[in-house]
């Protein structure tokens, strides 16, 4: 036990009634008193107390004593009631990355920005790809055909270029002092991804001279489509059909959906449909008016594509608590859009003196990484923060540095009204006496 | 290291055998369909900023105010102000430096042919694709109009709305789009950004 407690996941209502609603679906038949007190609000019907044993098990549920949840800014944008019936909303669901262990996030934890819809309901049989455009061979692939061909499976994170924003919706919840690490980088997840190199299929359709770029279109309502260069599909993209052993989920992108290593989140694009292989970025709505970092000089950057190196502890974090002074192992996650993490330093004294922590290898390229280091605390008031360098030579900024590159003073950062993309700064735990752990970014 | 001659390597008792990553081993090209014409044309919606793949059909923004005013303000405001259910789609002009940026379509949206392909495949919100392509120009007229970009009877189509120069084109870095690829030079690094 590391002596660590932790605080009960808030839900908002709308998750309780979701999260009783899916083990409605799943425990029909069982007594209550198997379900667990967060679902307390739903019994069984009287006289039907016999489990479904077979249907229990044959897809497995987590103890009922776990209670890790994603939680987020689920209806924040279009408040239930003040809407018609039926308008769907946008909505961003935050990994509780303290409750998560090793490198790989489960897959139902998995961090969900979705702009205007539910995920839709694929029948994975009727779905198709079609790659058309500057090819020689058009082609209509079924999720059968795909699953014929020769396939990799590679831990990548996904994470969306406003995780971390400290300004924007979710913002003031990211900079408050009780902000967990959910609250603080939920949005971003790293799964086992198992597809088909983006590579063979675009050898497949004979990729013609003259083509630079690929746009990649999803199948769900408003069709989200992104501008890729070809030379990152021709490098590690993959099309992907499997999510740490089994079918990607729904809210992922089900059946099929591309997996752009290291980029921003938008580029990987879900309920895949179709690929175009054409000469110029096509400039759609999400990719030329909503993720180009506007800066206070007028300009916007657009197509930034590699999400920088950043680290984060996850234990001991925000809301966790330490019970008593002594041993304590700091653990977190490392990762970077350019590659594999080569060093992560901690700092336990604000920042005084860094030690080199351990890397819990193997380390992947564009892929969480668990790092861990030996802590006693003595009771003290402390900072805890780590820092990281990727192998490409770039080291994770503290938000000093991203002010000067910004060119804004730090006040910036909480004060103006837009989503700061990009925000990679280090992140500063603060230990209190009573062993309460807090959210120091703006101490 | 290509297999041709699929190389069986005895090492320490255990059998390896390096299996080739190239193409020409590979004989997957039978592996999918290909498309009919017809069925490419059904699934290709894209636009490209300059106007490639715009389908015949026109409008202005005379045409596009009755459209607008039945299917689009409801949550984008009769005058385009915006609500809750919708962005304001006029406005912001000369905020851009300010701490409370407003991008609209008129402020910010460097590409006029952007405003087509959204309202073309996504709006109204829940009824993507369900415009025709006559009235996609005249509401991509009509909120071009209402942000002072054309004049209320100019006749959008494919030759035109390529044509339109967008106020805030040339704010985006870099801005020549040839460059997106140099990491250098779209990327921002600790200390230095192009």
């Amino acid at each position: 036990m590391l002596g660590l407690e932790r605080k009960e996941p808030r839900m908002s209502a709308r998750e309780k009634g979701r999260r009783q609603f899916l083990k409605k679906a799943v425990l029909a038949g069982l007594s209550a008193g198997a379900i667990g007190t967060s679902a307390g609000a739903q019994t069984a019907e009287p006289g039907n107390t016999a489990p479904d044993l077979k249907k229990l098990h044959a897809y497995g549920e987590r103890s009922r004593f776990e209670t890790a949840a994603r939680s987020g800014t689920m209806g924040d944008m279009y408040p239930p009631g003040g809407m018609p019936a039926g308008t769907p909303r946008d909505f961003g669901l935050r990994t509780p990355l303290q409750d998560t262990v090793g490198f790989i996030t489960p897959s139902p934890l998995h961090y969900v920005i979705s702009h205007a819809h539910e995920p839709p309901d694929i029948d994975p049989h009727e779905h198709r790809l079609m790659i058309h455009g500057m090819v020689d061979r058009p082609v209509i692939f079924t999720v059968e055909d795909l699953k014929r061909l020769p396939s990799v499976s590679r831990p990548h994170f996904i994470e969306c270029n406003a995780n971390s924003s400290t300004a924007g919706p979710g913002g003031a919840a990211r900079v408050a002092v009780e902000a967990t690490v959910r609250e603080t980088h939920g949005f971003t997840s790293c799964s086992i991804w198992t597809g088909v190199p983006l590579s063979l299929l675009l050898d497949r359709a004979g990729v013609q001279k003259g083509s630079t770029w690929i746009i990649a279109e999803g199948s769900e309502e408003g069709k989200h489509a992104k501008s890729i260069p070809l030379e990152k599909a021709l490098d590690d993209v993959l099309v992907a059909y499997g999510q740490n052993g089994e079918a990607i989920r729904p809210e992922q992108g089900y059946p099929l959906r591309l997996v752009v290593p290291g980029w921003e989140g938008i580029n990987n694009v879900k309920w895949l449909r179709r690929i175009k292989v054409v000469d110029q970025p096509y400039m759609g709505m999400m990719e030329s008016t909503k993720y180009p970092s506007l800066r206070l000089d007028g300009k916007a950057r657009w197509f930034q594509f590699e999400l920088g190196p950043r680290s984060v502890i996850t234990r001991p974090s925000g809301g966790q608590k330490l019970s008593a002074p002594g041993f304590y192992e700091i653990s977190g996650l490392a990762w970077s859009g350019r590659g594999t993490i080569r060093k992560v330093e901690i700092s336990t004294d604000r920042g005084r003196t860094w030690k080199e922590a351990q890397i819990q290898g193997p380390a992947h390229s564009k892929s969480h990484t668990r790092f861990g280091m030996d802590w006693t605390w003595d009771g003290e008031e402390t900072i805890l923060q780590a820092r990281c360098l990727d192998d490409q030579g770039e080291v994770q900024p503290t938000m000093a540095d991203l002010a000067k590159i910004w060119g804004v003073d730090l006040d910036f950062f909480r004060s103006t009204s837009i989503v700061i993309g990009h925000f990679n700064a280090i992140q500063p735990w603060k230990v209190n006496r009573d062993g309460s752990v807090q959210n120091a970014l703006f101490v | 290291m290509p297999c041709s001659s699929r190389a069986v390597v005895p090492l320490i008792g255990i059998v390896m055998c390096v299996i080739a990553t190239g193409a020409q081993t590979r004989d997957y090209k039978n592996v999918g369909r290909s498309p009919t014409e017809a069925e490419i044309k059904a699934w290709d919606i894209t636009v490209g900023p300059d106007g490639k793949g715009l389908p015949p059909g026109s409008g202005s923004a005379k045409d596009g105010a009755p459209i607008f005013a039945e299917k689009c303000a409801s949550c984008h405001g009769q005058n385009l102000q915006g609500s809750p259910l919708g962005p304001a789609l006029v406005g912001g002009s000369g905020t851009l430096t300010s701490i409370q940026p407003r991008q609209t379509v008129g402020s910010y949206w460097p590409f006029a042919t952007t405003v087509w392909d959204w309202i073309n495949r996504a709006m109204p919100r829940g009824h993507g694709e369900s415009l025709s392509a006559g009235e996609v120009y005249s509401l991509t007229a009509f909120v071009l109009y209402k942000n002072g970009i054309v004049r209320e009877t100019d006749v959008l189509d494919a030759g035109s709305l390529p044509k339109i120069s967008m106020p805030n084109r040339n704010n985006f870095v870099p801005v020549k789009t040839s460059e997106i690829w140099e990491h250098n030079k779209r990327a921002c690094h600790t200390g230095t950004c192009p």
